[in-house]
């Protein structure tokens, strides 16, 4: 079989026999990664600051809490997550399919375009008012309708380069990503379906009313966690982790238990966030042992995480890049033991409705999507613009070090905050009154608050230390290859 | 196509024989600690599902019969009963009484303080020290609608102003400016008139024209020297407490626009027994007559 037989004949300067990916847009892609994390971290920042400092609402309609936090969630997991996903999909999937992205490079630059595009339309809307009051699904109908049109054709773009794959097998990468990309396809299709009315306010009613509302935006919301924030981001391990470094996955057939255990019983864990609603009883339960059951899927790709790294321990002391996708696992770890528990009806008693809950989608947010994302843009940086190296590793360690102490301060506040104000809210005197009014159980998570912000504000230090460390290594001529960066290597002709 | 097959050095165990891009994968088995962990949440899932009620289907609730109605309601049904007794005796005493018995006291400032915490501090401040705006400061001896426990009593059962209870206190006072009762410069000499009465700096020649206008259309409600008047809840204009500031500048606004402070009918939604441990409460606050 000759190798490059699809090979895009415009590949330009590869020699013969080789060609090269697709690789304007993912530039594109990169730095809008970074972009959009330093702007979403920020507005973490800012939201917590208000949370400590209400005067920092600033009495204007549109820096209030309330419109800048979906600008926050938003950025960080649509703007943020989502490029840094359609930047690595789209590298890994020409690379590990030996093909050239579907659609060409105009494919690419739609894509980047019209996913810009959603993002700013719909920050827009939030800081101006527009919502349809949908967590983590707050644009308005007309976005809405843009994105589907973007992520079709990502979908299009994403399977089409795997069919015209030159691999007899489709790497476990790319499971993830495509498993990723058609659920969240059919999610944001169906919790979104709405009714437009009012002409130019661009108000709409959802469909769905009720308790059925809830299910449905739940179902919606958990598995964005599960299928944007979780397949996707392993997706993004299943390729950075081996390659940094330098070692087999740990094991085909657990990526392949694990893979299809982890997508079946992810989309039934959805009812854990409404334990103790108006939700029918059944349907709590179910969503309590599915997600129990998700414990071992998810830790099977913290174990082929970690254990690839067998024979290659010693390279975490010079790699720092490998060090954050390591600790990035780690995270996702501990995420995804916590998730579990918290979802038992017992301890969700206690947590629901606390800062607990912030504090664990923090650990995975931050640790787990963060960091992977830092240890994949660190890896990639030098690879799209043909440097030989970074900057500064220096730098990177640096980055890592603020990072992870940011973190320690904001999970660890936030256990002992939402801790606490569950313990105030159930606490009864002697008497069989409330001890505690509402207003005694805000005013004692205040220090909490701050030490918040503080873990925010060093986690936002180490992210503008990777933006100037990448973009120095993006100017630096020193750095510069002199050869063309290698592409594949012909595989024997069979 | 594939399979070039390979044995990894470090680990020992072959690969699958697949490449992708340089990746290669072990073969290595499933770890046994984590397929049984996985089969462990399995068994646990399915045992779960028998004894709680997981599938769509009428009258089945899984073999313990658990709902999640069915147990929070006797759990409510044994706090309240705890309370009852105490309760009963709250609702047939009057304020005064319950202040009077120490057991009954102790109980309701106990309750009262939490009641207000959850209802009453988010106007009037979580020590009754009230706020800017027209919130009345209940911690001291200067009332709007007296600081007995009977009116105590009547001002948190029925409100102020509220639109949902006849009997609600307060009536409305005109907005001299607004409404076009007054000039603009007649309410200049009033708000002066007004100022002179607590002794504060005013023009004495507006003070002197306000005087008239002030006897003309205040006293009715606020008395001849602007003493107040607790039956239509309207304040001493001549002491230096005020609900919408005493400078000239919002003096010269309430003349103008008026204030109508509001506060909920709290009979319509607490037990007469919270109500009671409310006044009791207020009154202790600092200033009960």
């Amino acid at each position: 079989m000759a190798v490059a037989a699809h090979a895009d004949p415009t590949a330009g300067d590869a020699p013969a026999g080789e060609f090269t990916i697709i690789e304007a847009p993912l530039r594109a892609f990169a730095v809008a990664t970074i972009f959009w994390g330093v702007v979403g971290f920020l507005m973490g920042v800012v939201i917590a600051s208000q949370l400590t400092w209400p005067l920092l609402n600033l009495d204007l309609e549109w820096t209030t809490f309330g419109r800048l936090r979906p600008v926050h969630t938003s950025a960080v997991i649509f703007a943020f997550g989502g490029n840094a996903l359609l930047c690595t999909s789209l590298y890994v999937v020409q690379r590990t399919c030996r093909a050239r992205l579907f659609g060409g490079e105009d494919m690419g630059w739609f894509l980047f375009w019209g996913y810009q595009f959603f993002i700013v339309a719909a920050a827009l809307g939030y800081v101006l008012g527009v919502t349809q009051s949908k967590e983590y699904a707050e644009p308005e109908w007309y976005v809405d309708l843009w994105l589907t049109v973007v992520w079709v054709a990502y979908l299009v773009a994403f399977g089409g380069t795997i069919l015209r794959r030159q691999e007899p097998h489709i790497y476990v990468a790319n499971w993830f990503y495509l498993a990723f990309i058609i659920t969240i396809a059919m999610l944001h299709i169906v919790n979104n379906l709405a009714l437009p009315v009012g002409g130019g306010t661009g108000k709409s009613y959802v469909v769905w009313t009720g308790v059925q509302d809830a299910m449905i935006q739940w179902w919606y919301g958990h598995n964005a966690v599960g299928f944007f924030l979780t397949a996707g981001f392993l997706g993004m391990m299943y390729y950075f982790i081996p390659k940094q470094a330098d070692r087999p996955v740990y094991s085909y057939r657990l990526s392949i238990i694990h893979f299809w255990s982890l997508i079946f019983l992810y989309i039934w864990a959805g009812p854990h966030h409404l334990h103790y609603t108006a939700l029918p009883d059944w349907t709590q339960t179910l969503g309590m042992v599915f997600s129990v059951m998700l414990w071992m899927p998810s830790w099977g790709g913290m174990i082929n995480g970690l254990m690839t790294l067998s024979g290659a321990w010693d390279k975490l002391r010079t790699n720092p890049a490998l060090r954050f996708s390591v600790t990035a696992v780690g995270f996702y770890a501990m995420a995804t033991f916590e998730g579990p528990v918290m979802s038992i009806k017992a301890v969700n008693s206690l947590s629901h409705y606390t800062d607990w809950t912030i504090g664990h989608v923090h650990s995975g947010a931050l640790g787990w999507n963060g960091f992977i994302t830092f240890g994949a843009m660190y890896y990639l940086f030098p690879k799209l613009w043909k440097k030989a190296g970074l900057y500064s590793e220096k730098l990177v360690s640096w980055h890592f070090w603020l990072a992870t102490l940011g973190i320690v301060l904001y999970i660890t506040s936030m256990w002992v905050s939402g801790i606490m104000q569950g313990l105030m809210w159930r606490a009864y005197d002697e008497l069989g009154f409330l001890q505690y009014s509402f207003v005694e159980t805000v005013a004692a998570m205040h220090p909490y608050y701050a030490i918040r912000m503080l873990g925010g504000l060093l986690y936002l230090t180490g992210a503008l230390l990777m933006a100037y460390n990448l973009w120095m290594t993006v100017r630096s001529t020193a750095l510069a290859e002199t050869a063309p960066q290698p592409a594949f290597a012909p595989a024997p002709a069979e | 196509m594939p399979t070039k097959i390979e044995k990894d050095s470090v680990t020992g165990r072959e690969t699958t024989g697949h490449e992708w891009d340089g990746l290669k994968e072990l073969n290595t088995p499933l770890p046994r600690w984590w397929l049984y962990l996985f089969y462990a949440t399995i068994v646990f899932a399915v045992v779960w599902m028998i004894l709680y009620p997981a599938l769509p289907v009428t009258g089945l609730h899984g073999v313990t019969g658990w709902t999640a109605r069915g147990a929070i309601g006797p759990e409510l049904e044994a706090e309240r009963a705890k309370q009852e007794p105490m309760l009963a005796r709250l609702r047939a005493a009057t304020p005064a009484a319950i202040a009077a018995d120490p057991e009954l006291r102790n109980f309701a400032l106990a309750g009262g303080r939490i009641a207000f915490a959850n209802n009453c501090a988010a106007c009037h401040g979580a020590g009754g020290q009230g706020a800017a705006g027209g919130f009345p400061t209940l911690a001291d001896d200067d009332w709007l609608y007296g600081g007995s426990f009977e009116d105590i009593h009547f001002t948190i059962t029925h409100g102020v102003r509220n639109g949902e209870d006849p009997e609600a206190r307060g009536i409305a006072m005109p907005r001299f400016l607004a409404d076009g009762i007054l000039k603009p410069d007649q309410v200049g000499d009033v708000t002066d008139y007004v100022l002179s009465l607590s002794g504060q700096a005013a023009d004495a020649a507006a003070a002197g024209r306000g005087e008239a206008l002030f006897a003309e259309n205040c006293v009715a409600c606020h008395g001849e020297k602007g003493e107040g008047n607790r039956e239509m809840g309207a304040p001493r204009l001549s002491d230096q407490v005020w609900l919408y500031g005493g400078d000239r500048a919002s003096v010269l606004r309430s003349v103008s626009f008026a204030h109508a402070g509001v506060m909920p009918a709290w009979g319509k939604r607490l037990d007469p027994a919270i109500i009671n441990m409310l006044t009791v409460y207020v009154h202790a606050l600092g200033g009960g007559e």
